[in-house]
C-alpha cells in the first residue's frame, strides 16, 4: 500500500523494525529519521547498532518487520529499480569489479537507468558523466583502471558514478573507512556541496568530529535504538557518547570558522580501565 | 573508436579466416576459385565440394566459435570469475551423456539427427537440473551456489559417461571418445541453420544484458542499486549463455578453450566494456575456429585432429604471450 506523508520529501521512517530471519532479537527495534532535500544527516553508532540495517529499510533493501521506511512518502521497498535508481544514488559499502574497468568506464555505468538495453549515449548522458566527474575532482582519472587508483580516488570515482546518474538524493555507507585525512575531508566536502545544490544526503560514519563539522542533524542509534537525534549539539553530549560508545569521552568545542562551537569527541584514558595499562 | 576500428579488423577476419579454410582438403582452390564455386561457376565437382562440404563447415566453425565465445564472455560476467566458460556448469557433460548413452544404444553413426538430438535432450537436462539446485536454497539465484551445483552435477554426468563407456566395444567407444572431443566432420546446412538460430537469438539476448553485465561485475549490490534486476538477469544470461553452449555442442562436440580464452583476450586488448566486448568476442571466436579446423584437416589428411586439441594446441600459446605482455605492464 502506498502511503503519502503530508510533508514526504526526502527519507522518513518511524518506529521502523527489522529483524532478521531467524534472528531472535530486532537488529533495529523502532527507529525514527529524516533527511530531507538539501540536508545532510549523518547515522552514527558502534559496530552492530543497526546502522547499515536502517538504511537498508530506507534504500528498500530490506522490508521493515514494523513501522514504516519511507522515500517520497512511498514505502522504500514499492520503489521501482529503476525508478529508485534514477532518484537515489547509492555507494554500498563493498565493491570489487571482478574485471578491470576504466574510471570513464565505472563513471558511465551511473547512467544506466536512464538508457535501458539499447539506447547509445547521448549528449545529455555526456553530460551528466562530464559534471560528475568534475564535481568529484576525477576528470583527469578517466583512463586510468580502477584497480591502480587509491582508496580516496576510488571512493571519488564511485561517488561520480552516482552523481552521473544525476540523482535528487545521495546514500552512503560508511564512505570515508580508511580513508586518511585529505581523502576523507576531500569526500565530506563533496557531500556538503551536493547538500548545498538540493541533495539529500544521507550516511552511516565512525567519524564522529567530521561528522559534527559537516552534518545537519546526527541520528545514534544504539543497540537497534535511537539513543539521540538532532543537532550534532544536541547529540555529540559527553553522557550519551560515553555510554552508547561504553568509552569515556570529553567534549570540546570547535575553534575553526566553518563550525564555531560545534562538539568535538575526544576520548579520555583515565585510570582503572579495566584491561589496559594505566597511562 | 578504436573498438569501432576494433570490431571491423575482427569481422573482416572472420570472413578471411571462412575464406581461407575453404581454399584446403583433399582437393586444393585457389580464392578465385573458391569464390565463384560459392556462386556456383566453375568445375561442378568443385561446385559440389565448396557448397555441400566446406561452405557449410566453415560457416558452422564460425557460428560454434562465436557461440562459444559468446557464452564464456556471458557466463564470466554472470559468475564474475575470469575462470568461467561455457562448460563450467555442466553443459557439456549433459550433452555427452545423451550422446554417449545414444552411441551405447547402437546409435553408431554420427551423421543423423538422432546423435545431436540425444545431446541436445543431455544438455537441456543438466541446464534445467544445475538451474533448479540452484535456486533452491533461497528463492534468489546465488552465483556460488550455481556454480558449485554446475560443478557437482557436472561431475556426476562425466561418472556416467566413463561408466557407460566402460562397457562399451572398442568402435563405439572410439565414436563416442572422439565426439567428446569435438568435429566439425558432421557439418551439414541443416547444423548451420540450427546454429544459425541459436546465435542470432541468444547474440542478442545477450547483447541486450550488455550494460547489467557491466554494472554486475562492478558489484552485485552496486548493480542492484544501479536500477539492475539482478536475479531477472542471472536467470537470463544462465539459460542464454547455456543454450549458446548447448547448441554448440550438439553440433560440433565439445571444444574447449575458445569459451575461456577469447573473452579475456578481448579484455587483455581492448578492455572489458560488454556491449564491445560481447560482440568482439563472437567475431574472434568466428575468426579463430574455422582456422582452428582448418588445421584440424590438413596437418595428417586424409585424417582428421580432434578439433577440441587443436583449438588447444595454438590457443594456449597464444594466450600465455597475451598475459606475458599483460605482466610485463604495456596494458595495466
Amino acid at each position: 500500500m502506498i502511503v503519502a506523508s503530508a510533508d514526504g520529501r526526502g527519507w522518513r521512517a518511524r518506529d521502523a523494525r527489522y529483524r532478521y530471519p531467524g534472528g531472535t532479537a530486532d537488529a533495529l527495534a523502532g527507529a525514527d529519521i529524516d533527511a530531507a532535500p538539501g540536508e545532510l544527516v549523518a547515522i552514527l553508532g558502534p559496530n552492530g547498532a543497526g546502522k547499515s540495517t536502517l538504511l537498508k529499510l530506507l534504500l528498500g533493501v530490506l522490508e521493515p518487520t514494523g513501522g514504516t521506511a519511507e522515500y517520497e512518502g512511498v514505502a522504500a521497498g514499492l520503489w521501482e529499480p529503476v525508478e529508485r535508481a534514477r532518484r537515489i544514488g547509492v555507494l554500498p559499502q563493498h565493491e570489487e569489479p571482478a574485471f578491470p574497468v576504466t574510471v570513464g568506464e565505472l563513471v558511465a555505468m551511473g547512467r544506466y537507468p536512464h538508457l535501458g538495453p539499447w539506447r547509445r549515449p547521448g549528449p545529455a548522458d555526456r553530460a551528466a558523466v562530464a559534471s560528475a566527474l568534475e564535481r568529484c575532482r576525477v576528470a583527469d582519472l578517466v583512463a586510468r583502471p580502477f584497480a591502480t587508483l587509491s582508496g580516496g580516488e576510488r571512493q571519488r570515482a564511485r561517488l561520480a558514478r552516482a552523481l552521473a546518474q544525476e540523482p535528487e538524493a545521495l546514500a552512503l555507507d560508511e564512505p570515508t573507512a580508511s580513508l586518511d585525512v585529505a581523502h576523507e575531508m576531500e569526500i565530506w566536502e563533496i557531500l556538503r556541496q551536493e547538500a548545498a545544490r538540493g541533495f539529500a544526503v544521507l550516511l552511516t560514519t565512525h567519524h564522529l568530529n567530521l561528522a559534527a563539522r559537516y552534518a545537519d542533524r546526527l541520528v545514534l542509534i544504539d543497540a537497534g535504538r535511537v539513543a539521540a537525534s538532532g543537532s550534532p549539539a544536541e547529540v555529540l553530549r559527553e553522557e550519551t557518547v560515553s555510554r552508547v560508545y561504553g568509552w569515556p569521552v570529553r567534549v570540546e568545542e570547535l575553534a575553526e570558522p566553518d563550525r564555531p562551537g560545534a562538539p568535538q569527541i575526544v576520548p579520555l584514558r583515565p585510570a582503572g580501565i579495566s584491561g589496559f595499562p594505566n597511562p | 573508436m578504436k573498438r569501432t576500428i576494433a570490431l571491423a579488423g575482427l569481422g573482416a577476419a572472420a570472413v578471411a579466416a571462412i575464406l581461407l579454410s575453404m581454399r584446403y582438403g583433399a582437393v586444393g582452390m585457389d580464392l578465385a576459385e573458391v569464390l565463384a564455386a560459392i556462386r556456383g561457376v566453375g568445375e561442378p565437382s568443385s561446385v559440389t565440394i565448396v557448397r555441400e562440404l566446406r561452405l557449410p563447415r566453415a560457416v558452422l566453425a564460425a557460428l560454434v566459435g562465436g557461440a562459444l565465445a559468446l557464452s564464456g564472455g556471458a557466463f564470466q560476467a554472470l559468475l564474475r570469475n575470469p575462470l568461467a566458460e561455457p562448460y563450467v556448469l555442466g553443459v557439456s557433460s549433459g550433452a555427452a551423456v545423451g550422446a554417449v548413452a545414444w552411441i551405447a544404444a547402437g546409435g553408431l553413426t554420427i551423421a543423423g539427427v538422432g546423435l545431436p538430438a540425444a545431446a541436445l535432450a543431455g544438455a537441456l537436462f543438466a541446464i534445467a537440473l544445475v538451474l533448479r539446485i540452484g535456486s533452491r536454497v533461497d528463492r534468489g539465484l546465488d552465483v556460488r551456489v550455481l556454480l558449485l551445483a554446475g560443478v557437482v552435477t557436472g561431475s556426476f554426468f562425466t561418472a556416467c559417461i566413463l561408466l557407460l563407456l566402460s562397457f562399451q566395444q572398442a568402435d563405439a567407444f572410439r565414436s563416442a571418445v572422439f565426439w567428446m572431443m569435438g568435429s566439425l566432420a558432421g557439418a551439414t546446412w541443416r547444423a548451420v541453420g540450427f546454429m544459425g538460430a541459436v546465435v542470432v537469438v541468444g547474440g542478442a539476448a545477450l547483447v541486450s544484458l550488455a550494460r547489467a553485465f557491466n554494472a554486475l561485475s562492478v558489484g552485485e549490490e552496486t548493480a542492484a542499486f544501479l536500477g539492475v534486476p539482478v536475479d531477472r538477469v542471472r536467470r537470463a544470461a544462465y539459460l542464454i549463455a547455456s543454450g549458446l553452449a548447448a547448441g554448440s555442442v550438439v553440433v560440433a562436440g565439445g571444444i574447449g578453450f575458445v569459451g575461456l580464452v577469447v573473452p579475456h583476450a578481448i579484455r587483455i586488448l581492448w578492455g572489458g566494456e560488454h556491449r564491445f566486448l560481447l560482440p568482439a568476442s563472437f567475431l574472434a571466436g568466428a575468426a579463430f575456429l574455422p582456422l582452428a579446423d582448418l588445421l584440424a584437416r590438413v596437418v595428417v589428411a586424409p585424417n582428421e585432429l580432434p578439433l577440441g586439441v587443436v583449438t588447444s594446441f595454438i590457443g594456449v600459446p597464444f594466450f600465455v604471450g597475451l598475459l606475458r605482455r599483460q605482466a610485463r605492464g604495456i596494458e595495466p
